[in-house]
């Protein structure tokens, strides 16, 4: 029934009232979180963000999911962001829950995660005042945000809220920090949906210069030994930016490495693929770095661990560099072509180049240079050798992979050997499969991030491979993943020892094994059933496949402690302050004792 | 690629917003990444959108400037980076105010130095002159240099401002 003139009119009105109707500022950043998209929060209250968790008890839209400490929001954030490509959002009271949320903070920068982190502060006619659970979060995070921002004044509270989330996502991701006075949460302001609003000055440039590209495609045709060095940008960019990377690949017939943020980024079960690179990188990748004559870096960033000794990387090669970020470029490595814009548009604009222009690449010299890297292959540098019952971690994760690659699985880690077994033995054929710690190192970070990844995927297969010393730096989370129903798996190599520090010790402090080992471990099974999750075991080789099966059939929290050999180093290894073509391919490998006193102070 | 290791001193101006914590960011990132601030000075220049310029003299390999300029561009609050060194020519000037203490001919002498650098007195008693002097940092460097043996007690200075040369503005 259509409506009458005095309907109509009453009908405008209200809606008009509805429009002008103040909001509390609680109300108004819950109503932001939704207009933004955000469907969890993860958080944990306090004084000092009460307004805002009575604002979350009053409505149904936003999940929020409590965490046992403020580290582990973060962290889940994390998970749930990189595992979905959306900006994951924290929620933490003043003083010590905005320090507890300082490292995944950091992590989250070093890593490029885009996050909102929302902190509770004491009112504004007390800060300075020391007043109870205060502390100058802005000051504190101002280093590890990419933005951060205090509000003052309750007018700026919509636009702030919708401005962090788009600096949080847009250009190089990162994560904002918003801090609210507990006053502000409580005054009452009008609220106007902002969200497709864009920073006035902040607006990264996404197209590459066409002059550049056509100048990197023509290189790219010329080059005899050339290869792709690709990192966590191209992840960054989206699914299209890894497809359009694949087309690329495919269409040049060139070899293609990635980083360990990078991983997932092309297809790793590909024979294009030659492994990764850099510190624990496979032979192959390293030396094909240091031989090639061209290499395409594909947001990636010339990490201290991926370079080695910087005035012997790659001294041979023209360097081509693609990033959103300007400040990447030529800080460690000086390249000769930089192309500045979003990884996903270039690619893009580069196979359009060279589909247009109709070129090919040096047939003869790929070929040629293929039977080198195949060279190197066949040298098996990730060989490993399983014999007797005690269980090598790299067996140990080899049957991890073999045993869910048909699952849809995603995969986290700790920090630290097991670490690296798994980034040199798990393949991820797709992007946003794999969740670890690069750039900062967070041991403890594996666990919460497979939480946060289970909750925006509640039907995959979430294993975090972990080790025992990093799975310990987090473990109040087990109880978050029982109150939400994640039924993540703990995949833990458990030598006993922090493993990489241990190897360290061995390599460069004369096995003087100070502090590294862990005595007085719980005994993680029970451990397992006395925080409601399943607890199982492998001792021997033999029982490490019925246990991975078992953990993947039980539809709860599963810890699957894997007793494996405490000796194990892990190989290849540049050492610190060595350069590609110095590798240790395994413990008969002498260190070159000249380089290490100068590789010693460096970490 | 050869790196070239030789340390040049650029002036860079970088228009903000003039929000709460800019100046710390820009600071910040000086500090937590290690350059050099030879000066620094930041004022409002523009009211009505609320814009500062920072005028920061640094000094660096060619590699580090290039990184701080991009380090600069991505702080969000920041407008433009402009090196005006590299930039082509630009004009700088630093002002002091410089106290010197004294009397009899060490007092004369004073005013005659601050005549030829074309310091203005600007405060005077029997015994002390307040000297105010504006030019290149050399030139304010060797003033200041020469009114040590003749009583400077105190100075104050406000860092460079500059501003490219030309017709073009930022």
């Amino acid at each position: 029934m259509p409506e009458c003139e005095c309907q109509i009119r009453r009908r405008c009105n209200r809606e008009r009232k509805m429009a002008d109707r103040k909001l509390t500022g609680s109300e108004i950043i819950v109503k932001a979180l939704v207009n933004e998209g955000v469907e969890t929060v993860f958080g944990y209250p306090g004084g000092a963000v009460l307004p805002i968790y009575d604002a979350i008890f009053q409505q149904n839209q936003l999940k929020h999911v409590l965490v046992r400490q403020e580290g582990g929001a973060v962290h889940m954030a994390e998970g749930y962001a990189r595992s979905t490509g959306k900006v994951g959002c924290v929620l933490v009271t003043s003083g010590p829950g905005a320090t507890n949320a300082v490292t995944g903070l950091t992590d989250a920068l070093m890593d490029s995660i885009p996050l909102v982190c929302l902190t509770g502060q004491v009112p504004t006619h007390l800060i300075g005042n020391d007043a109870f659970q205060e502390a100058d979060t802005t000051g504190i995070t101002r280093p590890c945000t990419k933005h951060n921002y205090l509000v003052k004044n309750i007018a700026d509270l919509p636009r702030i809220m919708h401005e962090a989330f788009y600096v949080a996502r847009s250009g190089r991701p990162g994560p904002v920090v918003i801090d609210l006075p507990k006053d502000i949460q409580m005054g009452t302001a009008t609220y106007k949906n902002l969200s497709q609003v864009e920073h006035k000055t902040y607006q990264p440039r996404l197209k590459g210069d066409i002059s550049e590209i056509e100048k990197a495609v023509a290189m790219i045709a010329a080059a005899k030994k050339p290869l792709f060095y690709c990192g966590g940008g191209v992840i960054n960019s989206g699914l299209k930016a890894s497809k359009q990377l694949d087309r690329l690949i495919k269409l040049t017939g060139a070899p293609v490495t990635l980083t360990l943020m990078g991983l997932g980024a092309y297809p790793g079960s590909d024979d294009q693929f030659i492994g990764m690179l850099g510190m624990h990188g496979t032979y192959e990748a390293n030396l094909a770095m240091h031989d090639a004559d061209l290499i395409v870096a594909v947001g990636s960033r010339f990490d201290d661990r991926v370079t080695g000794r910087l005035n012997a990387f790659s001294p041979n090669s023209k360097k081509i560099h693609i990033d959103i970020d300007p400040s990447s470029i030529n800080k460690n490595v000086m390249v000769d072509l930089p192309i500045v814009g979003d990884v996903g548009v270039i690619l893009d604009q580069m196979l359009r180049v060279w589909k247009a222009k109709k070129l090919t690449t040096n047939q003869r010299a790929i070929k040629a240079w293929w039977k080198r890297i195949n060279e190197w292959r066949q040298r098996e540098c990730l060989k490993y050798n399983q014999s007797g019952s005690v269980i090598k971690p790299q067996y140990a994760i080899e049957r991890l992979y073999e045993a869910t690659k048909g699952h849809d699985c995603y995969i986290t880690t700790e920090v630290g050997q097991h670490q690296m077994w798994a980034a040199q033995y798990y393949k991820f054929d797709e992007p946003k499969r794999w969740m670890t710690s690069g750039g900062l190192g967070t041991m403890g970070y594996g666990l919460p991030s497979a939480i946060g990844v289970q909750v925006a995927h509640p039907g995959a297969l979430v294993v975090d491979i972990s080790g025992e010393a990093s799975f310990l730096m987090n473990m109040q989370e087990m109880s978050t993943a029982v109150q939400y129903g994640a039924p993540v798996k703990v995949f833990i190599t458990n030598n006993q020892y922090m493993g990489m520090v241990r190897q360290w010790q061995e390599l460069m402090h004369g096995s003087r094994y100070s502090e590294s080992y862990t005595d007085a471990l719980p005994d993680l099974v029970k451990l397992a059933e006395s925080c409601h999750w399943v607890g199982l075991r492998a001792t021997k080789a033999d029982e490490v496949d019925d246990v991975i099966q078992e953990m993947i059939s039980i539809d709860r929290p599963v810890i699957a402690d894997i007793w494996v050999d405490q000796k194990e180093n892990c190989f290849p290894m540049i050492p610190s302050g060595a350069a590609h073509n110095e590798m240790l391919l395994g413990p008969d490998d002498d260190a070159d004792q000249s380089g290490a006193e100068d590789g010693m102070v460096l970490v | 690629m050869v790196v070239d290791l030789t340390i040049e001193r650029h002036t860079i101006a970088v228009l903000v917003d003039n929000e709460a914590g800019v100046l710390a960011r820009v600071i910040g990132l000086f500090s937590g990444r290690g350059y050099n601030i030879e000066s620094l000075t930041v004022a409002e220049i523009d009211s009505d959108d609320a814009i500062s310029r920072i005028t920061v003299v640094t000094s660096g390999t060619p590699q580090i400037i290039e990184q701080i300029k991009a380090q600069l561009e991505r702080l969000v609050p920041v407008h433009r980076v402009i090196d005006l060194t590299a930039d082509g020519a630009n004009v700088e000037r630093e002002l002091a105010l410089v106290k010197v203490v004294g009397k009899g001919n060490k007092r004369v002498e004073a005013l005659r130095i601050a005549d030829i650098f074309r310091a203005r007195v600007i405060d005077s008693t029997n015994e002390s002159f307040v000297f105010e002097i504006s030019g290149a940092t050399e030139k304010l460097n060797a003033f200041t240099d020469l009114m040590v043996p003749l009583g400077l007690v105190d100075v104050s200075r406000t860092g460079v401002v500059a501003i490219a040369r030309g017709k073009s503005a930022l």
